[in-house]
């Protein structure tokens, strides 16, 4: 296990380091944050002080030895915009983020696994085509129009529930319906197959045998089973949503981590687009790992091997 | 159990049919069978892997797979009433109480999330209603009727920390708890190591005298059926094709197919042959013959036997075949 974990730390380390690269490359081909910093009357001289401030003169190679090097003892520089350390403005904003996945992968589950449980009891009825319907809308329907479409309903004509930012719990609505929808489809869909095999199974015959209600054989004695390889999956909706909630965050005005990356790429802030996704790839690769580590705890046979 | 002690009649199959219907045919896999079943008595259905004896108990359960399998015709008498006739809240109700069934693999019988105590505790609360304690009591008490060691400690453990061997006690245990009238084993010892084959059926035959529950015992293995059955059917193709008292068929086999069945027995006597196979396959369920079904494998088969599907012939005392070359009794 120790081995495994050593390894796991070792391809994450190589990881990074890609997505380090990645990053710093394809922000410099957005162009220069200087045009958008300085006034339209400034002088070149203006400019020049400020690209050498900003670290931004000497050639690219350069500026990434010198990323590089930083990165390596943590840090991750200033946020041009900002003026603060860039993991600093990152860390103020992930709290907001994090309060928001709880629910939403709430709400998937709530809905997801009944219509997966229902879908697959129905196999190839109507009852499985409508909630087929609902898994293939929910992932078709990108959260930029559904949020706003939740706005202009709710907010506008209705009245009912603020459009955006942060505050009591009315403003968690509809961020958290739209990064929920996305997640019932997939809790859906994995509820459905993992269903219908243990439904085959032989114990759930035995079960019958027994002469068990169909609902218990149903709610109790296969989805206890089918929950399992439904449950491996919140490392993975975790990391969906947090990389996810650009979109939604943007669109609510929601001051977490998906609109700070947002703000860094609109603002060419290189360094805070650089630290926003270099810790992101950490918080992804830890939950990946946590998960692993979980899953092997909670299978003694995969803890064996 | 000598014949004379046994009692009424518990279960009586009259010319059950149950086919599968699939986009490319008709599958017969049960195509008229019929026998009875007495209280305290053991019934062996024997025959080769596909011959229907599965499909025959599963449609006793009334709990066929999904998928185009039904039961079309005939007549299942549990104590004198047609079960076929029943809705399946009624069935919910007779299964387990009155019928239940032992599956093949304990390996996969038993749910693994949860505790073998949980599992047996849901069986006895269907019989009476009574507090927790009086339960778990009770389900303790079901284990060392299997002759489960340490009950107390076992009831609380997964099925994944018991051997295969337990686990199939376990399940009889399941089963039996509803005091049934008639128990199906579907092959229960199949899948269980030898040593642990001839335990377990000791266990059934001693928990039969007990209670004085009917057997109909699946298998395909004719040394088993010596070990425990009274009466024995064999089927072929979706039929029973000769039944009668267990010593009869075993000494004067009338029906073809039968005596290949026994001649294929390995035998622990004499020099080490080749084992010995009956040549040819079943004939598929989708296509049959018109004929006798075992016709196209069977050494003495004549023109009349490739014509006709021949009568029910009596052999002996409660001694029947379907064969056209028998000589009545």
């Amino acid at each position: 296990m120790k081995r495994y974990i050593a390894r796991r730390l070792m391809q994450g380390v190589i990881l990074l380091f890609m997505v380090a690269t990645i990053v710093f490359f394809l922000g410099r081909l957005t162009g220069n944050p200087v045009d958008l910093m300085l006034p339209e009357d400034a002088t070149a001289e203006d400019r020049t002080a400020l690209i050498q401030t900003l670290g931004l003169d000497g050639s690219v190679l350069d500026q990434y030895a010198i990323f590089v090097g930083k990165a390596m003892h943590g840090d991750l520089g200033m946020s041009i915009r900002m003026k603060q350390p860039a993991s600093e403005a990152f860390f103020d904003r992930l709290p907001n983020t994090l309060v928001l996945i709880p629910w939403a992968i709430l709400l998937g589950m709530m809905l997801g696994i009944p219509l997966g449980v229902v879908a697959a009891v129905n196999r190839g009825g109507m009852l499985d085509r409508a909630a087929g319907t609902v898994a293939v809308l929910g992932v078709a329907m990108p959260s930029f129009w559904l949020g706003v479409l939740l706005i202009f309903v709710f907010s506008v004509e209705l009245g009912w529930l603020p459009s955006g930012r942060m505050g009591g719990p009315s403003h968690y609505v509809l961020p958290v319906i739209t990064l929920g929808t996305f997640l019932v489809a997939g809790f859906m869909r994995i509820t459905r197959s993992a269903m219908l095999e243990v439904m085959e199974s032989e114990f759930v015959k035995l079960a019958r045998i027994k002469g068990l209600s169909e609902a218990v054989v149903i709610w109790k004695h296969c989805l206890r089973n089918a929950l399992i390889p439904v449950l491996t999956l919140w490392g993975v909706f975790v990391g969906n949503l947090i990389t996810g909630a650009i979109v939604t965050e943007t669109v609510f005005a929601w001051p977490g981590i998906g609109r700070l990356t947002y703000e860094a790429v609109i603002y060419r802030d290189f360094p805070l687009l650089q630290a926003v996704i270099i810790l992101k790839s950490i918080l992804i690769l830890s939950i990946n790992l946590g998960v692993d580590i979980l899953y092997a705890y909670v299978d003694p046979r995969i803890r064996l091997t | 159990m000598k014949p004379d002690m046994r009692g009424e009649t518990v279960l009586e199959v009259r010319d059950l049919h149950t086919h599968f219907f699939l986009r490319r045919g008709v599958v017969k896999a049960v195509d008229g069978v019929s026998f009875s079943l007495r209280r305290g008595e053991v019934l062996g259905l024997v025959g080769e892997s596909g011959c229907g004896k599965s499909l025959t108990a599963l449609s006793l359960m009334r709990l066929l797979p999904k998928g185009g399998a039904q039961t079309i015709k005939g007549e299942v008498l549990l104590n004198g009433e047609n079960i076929l006739e029943r809705t399946p809240a009624e069935m919910r109700e007779i299964r387990g109480r009155r019928i239940s069934m032992v599956l093949q693999d304990p390996q996969t019988s038993l749910n693994p999330v949860f505790s073998i105590g949980d599992q047996l505790r849901e069986a006895i609360v269907r019989r009476k209603r009574a507090s927790h304690v009086d339960v778990m009591k009770e389900a303790v008490e079901a284990l060392r009727r299997v002759e489960i060691a340490a009950p107390e400690q076992r009831i609380g453990q997964y099925p994944h920390q018991l051997s295969g061997g337990m686990k199939q006690r376990v399940v009889g245990a399941i089963a039996i708890s509803g005091e049934p009238g008639v128990l199906i084993a579907d092959e229960p010892t199949t899948a269980l190591d030898v040593t642990i084959q001839l335990q377990y059926l000791k266990l059934l035959k001693r928990l039969q005298a007990e209670t004085g529950m009917a057997i109909l015992f699946i298998t395909h293995d004719f040394g088993v059926v010596g070990r425990m059955c009274d009466r024995v059917a064999v089927m072929y193709a979706g039929r029973i094709v000769e039944c009668g008292p267990v010593r009869q068929i075993f000494e004067a086999p009338q029906h073809p197919s039968t005596r290949a069945l026994i001649a294929s027995v390995p035998k622990m006597t004499g020099p080490v042959g080749r084992l010995t196979t009956i040549e040819g396959q079943p004939p598929s369920l989708m296509n049959l013959p018109v004929g006798c079904r075992f016709a196209s494998r069977c050494p003495l088969v004549e023109q009349r036997c490739l014509d006709a599907y021949p009568a029910e012939v009596r052999v002996g005392d409660a001694h029947t075949a379907d064969c056209w070359k028998v000589t009545p009794a």
